[in-house]
């Protein structure tokens, strides 16, 4: 290892700050004093978010290695969970390219959304709770960002999910709040029993293998991703004969991870918790239900590419779920009318691509591992700034309907100026960052032969643009419509919302203009370059350069159709949509209601589980085992109850009991000793 | 007298205090007791100091024995015709308990702060039912260790009998009954082993050199092993505990839930596990599949409960099937996940009977549906019920997730004589209350705490009073710091789980047809 700087071999202080943040504000200051609660949990995730800088500029300045790659480090390692030699946990630091990547990510729109947060929730009772639970979720999604273990990635990924849990529950006593937030866990929850069940699986075999090696583990622990990746421990995984159902073992640890990374990431038909956990406050869903948590399953999935890639069956399942739920989400993305729900879909819709990235990738054609990475990248910042203009349009005009706001470019100029340049950037129009990450991904499908993929991907890319300009006409231009209407959105600031709506403060802005700014520059990062796919031999081979004009004209080509449309569609007479979807008539029904998927998960928890099993069992139990030990104690009094009779207290029975029982025993006697 | 005995006998001692007492004088009794409580908490962190100065240098040559070693040993001759003797002593698990033990009454002392009912009477039985069981944990002879266990097990009929709510008669007494089935095969077991041993001692070192016959450790093992298993809520013996629980005073539910449950766990590793590990051979697989009923069933029962004390019992139902089930799963990681999820779970389940008995006493209810909206009425309480509520559902960072790792990593590793589909397909299927725990946890909390306020009269509720807060906030504390340094726990008890662990390895050596 070479000589590491500072930063380099101190990265733990990086999730530090916010965990030493998130006890300072949770413990003492959230009680004491509610702005400088939030003062300081910005500050430190401020602070974090430099370093972050600072240490990205440093790891790219290290030596490469000798197949040309950037080093991966593990600075910090230090033993925390052990359960038994060669499979004991410990938690530390991973610096690697995606690692660094996101380390960057998730610090900068975290502090931006900590310090847009301090004016969007300005003088709410939960102020102080709100900021407690954002710094432990950012201090959880950096653990997990930085996990050289799948213990302490599992562990970090049960927080984020805790955290997400707290924050869409944010406003608790409204039932929508509650059970979006259990919602949210739950699912999960369902997913994260595939994760762990592919730690056991893995695990298990990763421990047989590393007991086999000897000293050639030495250092290594069992769950290291260090030992999982290494080209011997894989071969000998691959060559386990060990089948269930006729899927390998590799295979199967491989799908139950992915389970887990589905589940985070929302894809189909895991998805149904993100579009509710658009029920927290609005940054959050900018943060974690865009830009970060979400993107874990991904992360995950990329952080464990070499066990993918060792079996061709998994990689498959991720391309086909991951396609299908781009195309799916985007297509109910054309029909909904909450302006968080639309970009919710189209996050799903964006996970979907970064995924059948993945699953496109393979030694042969690594394109698409770096594309996946580069669009996670992009789609963070652009993503994180829609999320933040509709919140901060949400904030002006207190609805999340689109159809009762209009006109806005005129009252909110800044925040519409954002909103276009974020819309343009996801429909994939160049030079913004959403252009190069999609052009790499189509690439990737192309490439790597997956023709129908490569259609579904240019297809979904036209809705992209369709949907989100869409939402972009009716809520900015036109004539202002309805904004007195009893509101459903995060706020209560009622003596407003007879006023017209204006812009929103500048703590509010500057983060989304610093989004901005971002979200033109992030297309240029050299991500294609820092963030490869090193094979197993360790030698990169020469990066290619540039955009593909094959891939980037109809990409771009798609965004044009799919904006000229929403335009015909939305922008001007309101007639040309109202008769459209009349002539879709059930077809349209049917999507707007997000395919009754949502009616089908409560049919089986409510009717089947609850009703079904759950409440049987709890009838079963006391009527049945336990009326079986009210029985056994019933006949046991019945017993006593007979013998009771003999109890009578007269002395004349028990003396004539007693003298029976003396001829009985004589008798006994005399004809037991009876020769 | 050494500290062993001193952690015995001052609750004991304190007992006698209370009752010197005059009893109009009910302040001076909480005080009493306090202190005495306070006194053991204080006693029992140095004797864990003193412990770890001798057992840690150790903790190498551990590795390779077959036999625990016990420190702090006192030995007395009692019976020397029979071979009884007072020993007593202290090792990693005994330790761990003791500190659980000490940590609850504490704070039950602390959550009973207005028992106003006979409170003379009240404190003294609480304090001679945890003076049996530190004499449970802490006893190496066999008739010693049943001695205390009666003494542990008799005063909860009077606590509930007479200071319960509902049915508190009919549950006393099923209670009782259901525990004392479980003495009798436990007598049964121990006087079996004494006598196959020559009837010389009830040393439970001495004991465990000796070699039982394989036959008799077959049908001696699931005596003990369902005998601890009754106090353990095993299934199908379980269904004492939801009504006792839902019947006892707030402190009892807490002792019972947190402390009690836990000799079951404790006896079935220390006695059945150790002295018989060829038994515990034959049967381990059958009662992996008995606690995965255990588990699963416990779960989803809790699902539609309406009573908070029913729902958090189901939960204790489920959350002591894992300490069996590790117990069962016979390996390091399994056993050691057994005593951390004893340790976590008496910390968790103190936690929610506490919590519950403060709830009550300001709502005056406990149906989870008459409730609502109750967070914003009382956060403190709030707060502590989420967290509790996270440790329960395994959340990494708090206890519970420590201990259900190790036994759900024990369970799928299982053992070189056990079949590895069946120990996994059970294992997978105890894996599937992680998601049910979540339903019930959130549901049932969403339902108290969270959403508008239902009942007007909550509205004007107070938050925790400062007992109450120091009373939780310790216990809080604990699950914490064991979930965020596991470290500490694990170093205590692994040394002892060594060598029983390598017993089952030889003995599984041993087995033809096994390698």
């Amino acid at each position: 290892m070479p000589d590491l700087s500072f930063i380099l071999s101190h990265a733990w202080l990086i999730p530090a700050l916010p965990l030493a943040s998130f006890l300072l504000v949770g413990l003492v200051l959230r009680p004491l004093h509610k702005p400088l609660a939030g003062a300081v949990a910005t500050a430190a995730v401020f602070a974090a978010a430099g370093l972050s800088w600072w240490l990205a500029f440093d790891y790219l300045h290290l030596p490469k290695t000798a197949g040309g790659a950037l080093p991966v480090l593990v600075p910090t390692s230090v033993e925390w969970l052990r359960f038994q030699e060669g499979l004991s946990v410990h938690l530390g630091t991973l610096l690697d390219p995606i690692s660094v990547m996101l380390l960057v990510v998730v610090t900068t729109v975290s502090a931006l959304v900590h310090l847009y947060s301090t004016g969007y929730l300005h003088g709410e009772d939960g102020y102080g709770r709100y900021f407690t639970f954002l710094n432990l979720f950012t201090f959880s999604m950096l653990g997990l960002v930085l996990a050289p273990n799948l213990v302490q990635m599992y562990v970090c990924w049960e927080l984020v999910g805790a955290s997400s849990f707290f924050l869409i529950g944010y406003y608790y006593d409204r039932p929508s709040a509650v059970s979006a937030s259990k919602k949210a866990f739950i699912v999960t929850r369902f997913a994260d029993l595939g994760f762990l069940l592919g730690i056991l699986v893995l695990g298990y075999y990763a421990f047989t293998i590393h007991a086999g090696m000897g000293a050639a583990a030495a250092g290594q622990q069992a769950l290291d991703f260090a030992f999982l990746t290494r080209p011997d421990v894989l071969s000998q995984l691959q060559a386990l004969q060990g089948q269930f159902l006729g899927i390998g073992t590799l295979t199967l640890a491989a799908v139950l991870i992915y389970t887990g990374g589905a589940g985070k990431s929302a894809m189909f038909p895991l998805h149904i918790w993100l579009p509710d956990a658009m029920e927290g406050p609005t940054p959050v869903s900018a943060l974690i239900h865009a830009a970060t948590m979400v993107v874990a399953g991904v992360y995950l999935v990329a952080r464990s590419f070499p066990i993918f890639a060792a079996s061709a069956e998994a990689l498959q399942v991720v391309m086909v779920v991951g396609a299908f739920t781009s195309l799916f989400a985007a297509t109910i993305g054309c029909t909904q009318d909450d302006i968080k729900r639309v970009l919710a879909f189209s996050t799903l819709s964006q996970l979907g691509y970064m995924m059948f990235a993945l699953g496109v990738a393979s030694y042969e054609h690594p394109l698409g591992y770096t594309a996946s990475m580069f669009h996670l990248f992009t789609h963070a910042f652009f993503k994180a700034l829609l999320f933040l203009g509709a919140g901060s349009v949400i904030h002006a005009v207190h609805t999340n309907n689109i159809w009762q706001m209009g006109g806005l470019r005129k009252y909110m100029p800044i925040t519409h100026g954002l909103f276009l340049l974020a819309t343009l950037a996801i429909a994939g129009i160049p030079p913004l960052a959403g252009f190069f990450s999609k052009d790499e991904i189509l690439a990737a499908a192309l490439h790597s032969g997956h023709t129908v993929v490569f259609g579904v991907g240019l297809l979904v890319a036209g809705m992209t643009a369709f949907y989100m300009f869409r939402i972009y006409f009716v809520t900015f231009w036109g004539e202002r419509r309805l904004s007195h209407l009893h509101h459903q959105d995060d706020h209560s600031h009622d003596d407003h919302s007879h006023a017209d709506p204006h812009e929103s403060p500048a703590v509010m802005w500057i983060p989304m203009a610093v989004l901005g700014l971002l979200t033109i520059g992030a297309g240029f990062v050299p991500i294609p370059e820092w963030v490869r796919l090193v094979p197993l031999d360790g030698k990169l081979p020469e990066a290619h350069h540039g955009v593909d004009l094959a891939v980037a004209i109809p990409g771009t080509l798609a965004g044009v159709i799919g904006i000229a449309l929403a335009w015909f569609f939305y922008a001007g007479d309101p007639q040309r949509a109202n008769s459209a979807v009349l002539k879709l008539g059930r077809f349209y029904a049917v999507i707007k209601a997000k395919f009754y998927f949502d009616e089908i998960y409560l049919f089986v928890t409510k009717s089947i589980i609850f009703r079904l099993i759950a409440g049987p069992i709890a009838w079963f139990d006391r009527m049945v085992v336990d009326g079986l030990v009210n029985a056994t104690g019933w006949v046991t009094r019945l017993g006593g109850t007979a013998v009771n009779a003999s109890q009578t207290g007269q002395v004349q029975t028990y003396g004539s009991w007693l003298m029976s029982g003396v001829v009985l025993a004589v008798v006994v006697l005399w004809a037991t000793t009876r020769q | 007298m050494g500290l062993a005995s001193w952690l015995i006998l001052i609750p004991f001692l304190t007992a006698l205090a209370v009752l010197a007492v005059p009893t109009r004088r009910s302040d001076l009794i909480r005080w009493v007791a306090l202190v005495g409580t306070a006194a053991h908490l204080a006693l029992t962190s140095y004797t864990t100091w003193a412990f770890w100065q001798e057992a840690s240098p150790d903790l190498v040559a551990v590795r390779t024995e077959t036999v625990s070693r016990v420190y702090l040993v006192e030995r007395v001759p009692w019976f020397e015709s029979l071979g009884i003797d007072y020993l007593v002593g202290v090792d990693g698990v005994s330790m761990s308990m003791v500190i659980l033990t000490s940590i609850i009454i504490f704070t039950g002392v602390l959550a009973s702060w207005n028992v106003v009912h006979r409170t003379k009477e009240f404190f003294t039985l609480l304090l001679v039912l945890v003076t049996g069981v530190f004499g449970v944990f802490l006893s190496f002879d066999l008739f010693l260790f049943f001695m205390f266990y009666e003494v542990a097990v008799l005063p909860m009929y009077l606590l509930i009998g007479v200071w319960g709510t509902g049915r508190k008669e009919y549950s006393a007494m099923k209670l009782t009954l259901m525990l004392m089935v479980g003495s009798a095969l436990i007598l049964v077991g121990f006087l079996a082993m004494y006598h196959a041993n020559g009837s010389t001692t009830f040393d439970l070192t001495k004991l465990a050199q000796a070699h039982f016959e394989t036959g008799l450790q077959r049908w001696v093992f699931p005596l003990i092993f369902i005998g601890f298993g009754i106090l353990g809520a095993m299934y199908p013996f379980h269904t004492w505990s939801p009504d006792g629980h839902a019947s006892a005073p707030t402190a009892v539910s807490m002792l019972h839930a947190g402390v009690l449950m836990k000799l079951g766990g404790y006896g079935a590793l220390r006695i059945g596990v150790y002295l018989l590990p060829e038994g515990a051979q034959y049967w381990g697989l059958f009662f992996m599949a008995v606690t995965t009923i255990n588990i699963v069933y416990g779960s989803l029962g809790a699902i539609t409960q309406k009573d908070l004390k029913y729902f958090t019992a189901y939960s204790s139902v489920s959350h002591c099937g894992f300490v069996l089930f590790g117990v069962a799963t016979l390996n390091l990681m399994g056993l050691k996940g057994a005593v951390l999820q004893m340790f976590s779970h008496g910390v968790m389940t103190g936690l929610f009977f506490a919590l519950i008995g403060m709830v009550y006493g300001r709502t005056h209810t406990r149906i989870i549906p008459e409730m609502g909206g109750l967070g914003k009425v009382m956060p403190w309480l709030a707060a502590c019920f989420y967290i509790g509520g996270m440790a329960s559902l395994g959340l990494p960072g708090l206890a519970g997730f420590i201990a259900e790792s190790h036994i759900f990593l024990g369970g799928f590793f299982g053992n070189s004589w056990t079949n590895p589909i069946l120990s996994r397909t059970l294992t997978v299927l105890a894996t599937l209350s992680i998601v049910v725990t979540a339903v019930y946890v959130l549901r049932g909390l969403a339902t108290v705490f969270q959403g508008p306020v239902r009942d007007p009269h909550h509205a004007e509720l107070t938050d925790a009073t400062l007992t109450e807060r120091l009373s939780t906030g310790i216990l809080v504390a604990t699950l914490v710091v064991t979930g965020m340094v596991p470290g500490l726990l694990i170093d205590l008890i692994e040394g002892t789980l060594f060598p029983i662990v390598n017993r089952l390895q030889a003995t599984g050596m041993a087995i033809p047809g096994h390698s």
